[in-house]
């Protein structure tokens, strides 16, 4: 299945991952209460995304069942999680934390077929982020009352999570939460729902009081029923601006708290001065990873004139060397695009991308030649020359391997393109001037800025964006606010 | 008693430095605490609030980049030239707020000394709300706070200075810019308070100060794509209106701080919240090596 990149002299040997070490039940239902239980609703069916085979049956929650959810939360908050000690909450996520690292491989390999990434990936960036995330804010639990954001838990939160980095968002999710005493209702996404169910059974494993983790599966109406419910004290949301939006309006008026971690279309900026072998892995790294479904993600590269011939030479070489196919292949570096919905708008954008840019001298639209697989949901990594401020490849965020090639002269320049977007969640400079590095770092406005490096995360780093990229920082000291009164 | 005719004060708009008159033509009368007549103010329209978020967009870059020290002396400044035109403003509190000269003395004191409190916070939030983060590889890394933009404010309808400052001081004290609505009913201590700011080197447009009602001018705000934030504390109680000020503020996801029940006391430690609500933290990464 994994493809050979034309002229490649190297061939590779699959290598695939086992999947025996998952165990993936013909159907789930909720965790609500400590329990796994029947939805009062309808299931759907969640699928791997590389082959598109059925995994599994998921049930989809109904109104009633996400206020039975709300009300076990409710329960524990009040009886069991509210009053424990904060230095016994910590023991509880330490004990999490250590279950996730012992059960890495079966969530990296589970992880990877449910949304398609490549094992690789799974297994390196997303579960040990997970782990060191419960690790990071058990600590915080018995030591509140040093971050300066006092130490009265909000009650219950509803957290809705999108599919990209499914395990990973539910961990920046119910760590903070639950260290600061707050007990949840989580929804993961509809295409991507196997790991948050699988995280409930580590929820067992470690004893957690029933109810202080409640997982409720199901698609937007599920998520809407949430973070409107009126025994919801919080709500934390990632995923698009216009969800995120459409939750602003619904809890105007109420005395909810609210997060948004909302889209992106970051700028990576590539002065004449950077070294430019470095700059093609953080530009790969930047749009590439996780088939570019990152809210973060590098995805209008701004490249200074000078250099854009030779970089965008070293680049294509660069692409031409990823491996895209099979997810469980060690040797992947893009796996599947997640969804067939979110496969048609890439292919949608991109088009329009082509009509946008057309053929003129130095525009257009390229990718490497790579044999996708016949079944499955795949995109080739894309680049477009030629792009303009106004083209929508600049504008809109597209959520897939595809990069926009924008140039620039001046420093200023580069500030006045880079800032150009309704979005401000992450940004890239690539120089080797210190003070200009600084400079940047300054002007852009973006809750991220990654220096001569990209994509970068760590549970110890406040993650979260500017202007419409949504409001609330997540990861560090700065993300208990976020969970406190 | 003299035969002398006092010269009257026309109280007018704030914006970009400058003090119009409302584009609009109109103004509405406003009294003092037991009704009587006491001056025409400018009644704000919908163009006069798009023109001071533009007064306040253009001054965003300049006062945002000065060094934080320098927006300290700035707010300090205002500190000063307030002190020294006590007597205006304890008139202008007794005027508006019917409260005994002794009161309106100890509420012009609380301006003031607030306006202090604010000024040194400038160069000592970053190191408070700021924080180097110790991440699990070789990378620098370090969150520091930012302004968030241009941010419309609801001033108290009750405190007509004191609430003022309270509200203002901290939106722009970490580099914000601000669009103030004033009290609707005792508007004319926001026109002296402008008055001050215009004299103590605060640039123009930083804030800009309308007077009117936050009924009609608030809305444009509150949907206006170039605004990045509103504090509602000024129409504290009114919870349709809030509610609907807040669903338009989503538009552009502009940060909202929600209108309390009641009016708060504002003789009370402020705390932080003011000037947290209006900042974004950003977070730098750099690879540590040889």
């Amino acid at each position: 299945m994994t493809t050979t990149p034309a002229g490649d002299v190297f061939a590779y040997a699959p290598a695939p991952e086992s999947r025996a070490i998952v165990d993936i039940k013909a159907s789930y239902g909720l965790f609500v209460g400590g329990e796994f239980v029947d939805g009062g609703g309808t299931s759907f069916k969640t699928i791997n995304p590389a082959t598109e085979e059925v995994l599994a049956e998921v049930a989809e929650a109904t109104d009633a069942d996400v206020d039975a959810a709300v009300k076990a939360a409710r329960k524990a908050y009040d009886k069991v999680w509210g009053p424990m000690p904060g230095r016994e909450r910590a023991k509880y996520l330490y004990r999490i934390a250590r279950i996730i690292q012992e059960r890495g491989r079966e969530l990296a390999v589970l992880e990877s077929i449910d949304n398609g990434k490549p094992i690789r990936e799974a297994r390196d960036v997303d579960v040990p982020t997970v782990a060191a995330h419960f690790f990071y804010y058990a600590g915080w639990a018995d030591k509140l009352e040093y971050a300066g954001h006092g130490t009265t838990p909000l009650g219950v939160a509803g957290q809705v999570i999108p599919w990209n980095f499914p395990l990973l968002m539910l961990a920046w999710k119910i760590a903070p939460a639950l260290a600061c005493g707050n007990t949840v209702v989580l929804k993961p996404a509809e295409t991507t729902p196997l790991t948050a169910l699988l995280f409930a059974e580590i929820c067992q494993q470690a004893d957690l009081p029933a109810g202080v983790v409640n997982i409720v599966t199901g698609a937007g109406a599920t998520g809407q029923a949430l973070v409107s419910h009126p025994g919801v004290d919080k709500v934390a949301f990632t995923g698009s601006t216009d969800v995120g939006k459409a939750i602003a309006r619904s809890v105007a008026g109420t005395d909810k708290k609210v997060t948004l971690e909302l889209g992106g279309k970051a700028a990576n900026i590539v002065f004449d001065d950077a070294p430019l072998d470095q700059a093609v892995e953080g530009i790969v790294n930047g749009i590439f990873f996780n088939q570019g479904h990152v809210c973060c993600a590098g995805s209008r590269l701004l490249v200074q004139e000078s250099v854009a011939d030779e970089l965008l030479a070293k680049l294509k070489r660069r692409m031409s060397t990823l491996r895209v196919g099979d997810p469980l292949d060690k040797n992947t570096d893009i796996g599947a695009i997640n969804s067939a919905e979110q496969l048609a708008r890439i292919r949608e954008l991109s088009d329009i991308g082509e009509a946008e840019v057309g053929t003129g001298e130095g525009a257009g639209r390229w990718s490497p030649a790579c044999d996708l697989p016949s079944t499955g949901f795949w995109f080739p990594p894309t680049l477009f020359t030629g792009v303009s401020q106004a083209h929508r490849i600049a504008r809109e965020e597209i959520f897939g391997p595809v990069l926009s090639v924008l140039t620039f002269r001046t420093p200023s320049e580069a500030v006045e393109k880079a800032n150009n977007t309704p979005y401000g969640l992450s940004a890239g400079v690539w120089t080797d001037k210190g003070s200009l590095i600084l400079h940047m770092a300054n002007a852009l406005r973006a809750g991220v800025v990654w220096a001569n490096t990209f994509n970068k995360f760590d549970p110890t780093s406040p993650f979260g964006g500017y202007k419409e990229s949504g409001y609330g920082r997540e990861g560090g000291k700065h993300g208990l606010e976020a969970y406190l009164k | 008693m003299s035969d002398r005719i006092d010269v009257r004060k026309t109280y007018k708009l704030y914006i970009g430095g400058a003090f119009p008159r409302s584009e609009s033509g109109y103004s509405y009368e406003v009294t003092d605490s037991k009704g009587t007549f006491v001056a025409n103010a400018s009644l704000a329209s919908r163009k006069d609030a798009r023109d001071a978020v533009v007064a306040a967009r253009k001054a965003f870059g300049g006062w945002s980049a000065r060094t934080a020290y320098n927006r300290a002396q700035i707010l300090y400044r205002v500190a000063e030239v307030m002190e020294d035109r006590r007597p205006q403003f304890v008139r202008a509190v007794e005027q508006s707020e019917g409260l005994r000269t002794k009161d309106a003395d100890k509420v012009v004191d609380a301006a003031v000394d607030r306006l202090v409190w604010y000024a040194g916070w400038a160069d000592k939030l970053t190191q408070v709300v700021g924080n180097a983060n110790p991440v699990a590889g070789p990378f620098f890394n370090l969150s520091t706070p930012e302004p968030t933009g241009v941010v419309a404010v609801l001033a108290p309808q009750g405190s007509s200075l004191l609430g003022l400052v309270s509200a203002v001081a901290p939106v722009v004290v970490s580099g914000n810019t601000a669009v103030v609505v004033s009290s609707y009913a005792r508007p004319l201590p926001a026109v002296t308070f402008a008055e001050v700011l215009a004299t103590s080197d605060v640039p123009g447009g930083v804030v800009n100060i309308l007077t009117g009602a936050a009924a009609t001018v608030a809305p444009w705000l509150a949907s206006h794509q170039d605004v990045n934030a509103i504090d509602l504390t000024g129409i504290a109680g009114e919870t349709q209106l809030a509610t609907d000020l807040e669903v338009a503020a989503a538009d552009n996801l502009k940060r909202v701080r929600r209108a309390p029940a009641a009016e708060p006391d504002w003789s009370a430690d402020p705390g932080l919240d003011a000037m947290t609500a209006f900042l974004e933290t950003k977070t730098v990464w750099h690879p540590i090596g040889v």
